[in-house]
């Protein structure tokens, strides 16, 4: 496990995380988000001042459990409605560009 | 240098629900493009996911029937990665408190038995379809979203297999048990099926795991068996040669019959899971878990003993017969229109199973069915047909897919019963025949056959054979 | 009296009376709007023949004997809340021409109600902003200083509710979005209980955080929307199935013997010293009112901003992935290949401050730093909320300020996004616990801007809130102020 020591966020780290989020920038781009963001991050690293070591997280505010639909069909869609908004579309399919690999 | 192999699956289900796991959106199969879907599968924006209960019952149930233990409070994870037929570019799934985990499946092997461990079971949604255009012109991809948030369940498994035979008979074992206990259909030209296999090998004899290679989209028992015999090879070849394997993840090239390396650099994935907000953990209480284990189907081993219980078949036949969920239906089903259960069962085991293997076709896709095949035992039963025209009406049957009555009647293969019309066959022949029928009467058996297929092949086998026999049996006297 | 100038509920009463009719009302609000979107840009679509036809239809509706509250009533409605057949692009280029095949719940309550929907509102960018100056379209108008900020991210609605274009707005609130700009612009804004309205149809951001809420000119006014939006959704696994108390019948209610606790941790250095005594001076009318005020200690607050930012920006990335240009909105032109699609579209479709927080959220659950940013914050997170369930022990409500400083000017705190932030100090707490607190307007800095008072109340206590709240509207009432329009 890596800490929130503070060490900077590089320029690599950048267009890694830029490459998960699909984002596409441009040198300046990549300049600037690496500053602002070794800024933040470094805003953030307060928390460290806090002992968590006995605390459970919290990823829901309110607490609730077993929340179900039944299994039972309702009406969908028109295709015409689904593609309504389509960019591009084909045989009532969305058409997107090539696919460079299966996954 | 000899190499042993290392195996583990991941196997998707598609679950037998009527509707989506997080909409109300059809699951039938074979719709056309984008006709199932709704704002919720389609991850438009502003839409939350509600979670199907039937398919929490179905992946219990799973875990159940895979002895695993239960997580108390099970919740969902999302896993981000971008693709054309995941529309919101993640998929809720589970990661952090799988629903079942630390169970076992056991697998027969010949002369003994085997168990390999399942890991987890846990609950997840299926992305939609990803198809090229017909043109193929470009390489552009058409993306149909019915599939999309599709129930899957995901059975994880230990890399506990050694052989290929081992991993052939998990699958198999596994499909099976989820036919038996009715969470998914199992057709695998529906794709309800899907396997990964993670492959290592390692120097017989050795502890150590060599470096394991993930292989997927492999949508059929044969291709992941053809996969694993390839991928085994190709490893034992590179480290023969002194390479090493990478760790990678490879896709199967089925126009190649191989195995091949994706990009792993601009692939490399990192599923960033976190809690899914929109939905609430599940409790699953010690009385809703045994409401579910009271509402087992039943399962092979039970479905077996009461076979030969029930039905007083011999052990041989219910093994058989129990082989697999569909086949076994389809003996009761017959058994509801004619009850012969010992006919009904040498009728399957024998000629029904041959086709079905034939024809690589499942119970349910013979052209034959229950009601047919018991109509025709029906039949022989009320001595309307012989045994032995009936393997004749069964084969025009598969064939036509016309119905044992109108075969029968078309084909003019009624039996002959009538005692005085087979009694003047009868005279007839053994007119024919005085010189066998001296030898008969002088003491000597052995002739008498030739006379009853005389009578046989004069009515083209539709004389009654019990009333050929005895008749005969009397005019020899 | 202008029409425009009525109160919902003044509105109501003239409706139920045939004083006037609907399409009177909703012609006055569409001719009060024109006159002043020049200024105030507060609108990114508007149908004014679709709203008057809602009006007719409203009033024949009035004619066959229904009397439900918001009949006929205008209501503007934030854009990153989906609305059937109108565009729906959340302050976006992104989602620039996105039309929702659905209503999100909200919607569908409202129009049940026969309320009059009048357009959709500006807003920052998928509502990641707290000044409303990081919308693709317009910037917002602060309707008392034009050059100043209204607040975000529901700058629009609150900017449009203070200049009397409209007497009812839905907001959302993920951290302070519905209080800030409420705050900023001298108007009434309530964040419910996480799960007291149904966030179907509402454009996620941060899931865990978000709620709807409405926007007014008055406490009694908010609490009718509050009674016509909240409810169980089954359709929102979130929603809770709790039943929906009648809000209005809050108002009026005696509120001596309540104990109200103000936190001095929410009193610091940097803070704006007029919008600190304002505050105290409210907190004082409170007290004359009957209330026992105690000063408590909320200790956890310094770490609010981090906890809350690590979290939303985690779920927002993962909200955003959606937006590509495969299935619906914007995509760029000539792609090489679907990665080339993605990261072109994005880069082109989304504005700097929404690209920031992907990133960053991003970076928060990657492999390795997950454990770190993520999980850390979710930790933090439990200390936070059990700050107020202490509190909760032994108070009914909380008492702070809204904001640090009154609205600020248009560009002030552009250039450093952590400086935009740290103005949040006040309000996100809340949504990380996921209480109900609304501000309510408490009186005017030197140089006439509005200043709010928030209040907060423990789950499912918004009566509470409305009590206390519309007492002390009651007894200080700068509602009858109006901006310089």
């Amino acid at each position: 496990m890596i800490g929130m020591n503070g060490s900077k966020i590089s320029r690599d780290d950048i267009q890694h995380v830029a490459l998960l989020s699909r984002l596409a920038f441009s040198e300046q781009e990549i300049d600037s988000f690496t500053r602002e963001l070794n800024s933040i991050l470094d805003y953030f690293t307060k928390l460290n001042e806090l002992d968590t070591s006995n605390v459970q997280p919290t990823s829901h505010s309110i607490e609730m459990t077993n929340v179900f639909r039944e299994d039972a069909r309702k009406p969908s869609l028109t295709p015409e409605e689904a593609l309504s908004n389509a960019p591009d579309q084909e045989n009532g399919c969305f058409k997107v560009p090539k696919i460079i690999q299966e996954q | 240098m000899e190499y042993e192999p290392v195996i583990g699956m991941e196997v998707h289900t598609e679950l037998s629900t009527e509707s989506k796991i997080f909409c109300g959106c059809s699951t039938a199969f074979g719709s056309p493009p984008n006709t199932q879907v709704c704002p919720v599968c389609l991850g438009m924006p502003g839409v939350l996911p509600v979670l199907n209960k039937k398919a929490v019952e179905y992946t219990i149930r799973t875990a159940m029937a895979l002895s695993c233990r239960i997580t108390e409070q099970t919740s969902f994870d999302r896993k981000n990665y971008y693709y054309p037929d995941l529309p919101k570019n993640y998929q809720i799934s589970q990661n952090y408190a799988c629903l079942g985990y630390d169970g076992f499946l056991e697998i027969a092997l010949g002369d003994h038995k085997k168990k390999i461990g399942i890991t987890n079971v846990h609950l997840e949604e299926d992305a939609g379809k990803n198809l090229h255009p017909e043109s193929g012109l470009t390489d552009d991809s058409l993306v149909d979203l019915n599939r999309a948030g599709m129930p899957l369940i995901e059975i994880v498994s230990e890399p506990d297999m050694r052989s290929i035979e081992e991993a052939m008979a998990y699958m198999t074992t596994l499909k099976n048990l989820l036919q038996y206990i009715e969470v998914s259909d199992c057709k695998m030209q529906e794709g309800h099926l899907r396997f990964e296999v993670n492959i290592s090998i390692r120097p017989r004899g050795t502890e150590k795991l060599g470096t394991k290679v993930e292989i997927k989209n492999l949508n059929s028992m044969k291709t992941a068996i053809r996969c694993i015999e390839h991928e085994l090879e190709r490893q034992a070849e590179t480290l023969n040669q002194g390479g090493k394997v990478h760790q990678e993840t490879r896709l199967w090239d089925d126009a190649h019959n191989a195995t091949r390396a994706m990009r792993s650099k601009e692939f490399a994935q990192d599923y960033r899971y976190f809690p899914e907000p929109d939905l609430v953990d599940v409790v699953i209480s010690p009385e809703w878990r045994e409401e579910i284990r009271r509402n087992l189907p039943e399962l092979q081993d039970a479905k077996k003993e009461r076979f030969i219980r029930e039905y007083s078949l011999p052990e041989y036949d219910a093994a058989i017969l129990t082989s697999s969920k569909p086949l076994a239906d389809y003996f009761e089903k017959c058994l509801t229109v004619h009850k012969n259960p010992k006919a009904t069962s040498n009728w399957i085991m024998t000629e029904l199973l041959r086709e079905l293997g034939n024809r690589e076709i499942e119970p349910d896709e013979c052209p034959v069915t229950p009601a047919q095949l018991a109509g025709m035992i029906q039949m022989i039963d009320n001595s309307t047909i012989s045994g032995k025209i009936a393997k004749q009406v069964f084969s025009e049957m598969i064939e036509s897919g016309k119905g044992p009555e109108q075969i029968v009647k078309e084909k003019g293969l009624v039996q002959i019963s009538n005692e005085d019309e087979i009694g003047e066959i009868v005279k007839r022949v053994m007119e024919e025949n005085p010189g066998v029928v001296e030898t008969i009467r002088g003491g000597n058996q052995k002739p008498f056959g030739f006379l009853v297929g005389q009578v046989m092949k004069l009515t083209r086998g539709k004389a009654n054979p019990r009333m050929v026999n005895d008749i005969l049996r009397k005019n020899l006297l | 009296m202008d029409l425009h100038e009525l109160t919902a509920e003044q509105a109501i009463g003239k409706l139920r009376k045939g004083e006037i009719s609907s399409v009177e009302l909703t012609r006055a609000i569409l001719d009060r709007i024109s006159e002043l979107e020049p200024r105030i840009h507060a609108y990114l679509a508007l149908d004014g023949e679709q709203s008057i036809s809602d009006a007719e239809k409203a009033d024949q509706r009035r004619i066959r004997g229904d009397n439900t509250p918001l009949l006929g009533i205008p209501v503007s409605i934030k854009d990153n809340i989906c609305t059937r057949g109108i565009k729906t692009t959340c302050g976006s280029r992104i989602l620039s021409d996105f039309i929702p095949p659905y209503d999100a719940t909200v919607v569908t309550k409202l129009r049940e109600a026969g309320a009059v929907l009048i357009g959709k509102t500006n807003m920052d960018e998928f509502a990641m902003g707290s000044s409303t100056e990081n919308s693709a379209f317009q910037v917002t108008r602060n309707p008392w200083d034009t050059g100043r900020i209204p607040g975000g991210s529901s700058g629009g609605s609150a900017a449009a509710v203070a200049a009397d274009s409209v007497p009812l707005a839905l907001g959302s609130d993920t951290g302070g979005s519905i209080r800030a700009p409420a705050s900023y612009c001298g108007v009434v804004g309530v964040k419910p209980t996480y799960g007291r309205v149904s966030r179907y149809g509402l454009v996620a951001y941060g899931s865990s955080l978000d709620q709807i809420g409405p926007i007014a000119g008055n406490v009694r006014d908010s609490a009718l929307v509050l009674n016509a939006i909240a409810g169980y959704d089954p359709r929102d696994s979130t929603s809770a199935e709790l039943p929906v108390p009648d809000y209005t019948a809050a108002c009026g209610r005696e509120i001596r013997g309540l104990k109200i606790g103000v936190p001095r941790e929410y009193f610091v250095p940097g803070m704006d010293p007029e919008v600190q005594n304002l505050v105290k001076t409210a907190v004082q009318k409170l007290e004359e009112l009957g209330a026992e005020c105690v000063e408590i200690s909320l200790p956890h607050t310094d770490y609010a901003i981090s906890c809350y930012y690590i979290c939303a920006m985690a779920e927002a990335g993962s909200n955003l992935a959606r937006y590509d240009g495969a299935h619906y909105g914007y995509r760029t032109r000539d792609a090489d290949n679907i990665i080339d699609m993605y990261s072109r579209t994005r880069a082109e479709g989304f504005g700097t401050e929404v690209k920031r927080r992907i990133m960053l959220g991003t970076y928060a659950l990657s492999a390795g730093y997950y454990d770190a940013y993520y999980l850390k914050a979710l930790k933090v997170r439990t200390l936070i909320k059990r700050d107020f369930d202490r509190a909760f022990e032994k108070l009914d409500l909380i008492a702070t300020p809204v904001t640090p400083t009154a609205a600020f000017k248009i560009g002030e705190k552009t250039a450093d996004p952590l400086l935009m932030y740290l103005s949040d100090i006040f309000t996100i707490s809340l949504n990380l616990a996921g209480m109900c607190g609304l501000s309510v307007p408490c009186g005017f800095t030197g140089s006439g801007l509005p200043v709010g008072l928030q209040l907060i109340s423990d789950i499912f206590r918004e009566e509470t809130l409305f009590s206390a709240a519309f007492a002390y509207e009651q007894a200080a009432d700068h509602t009858r102020k109006k901006p310089p329009l």
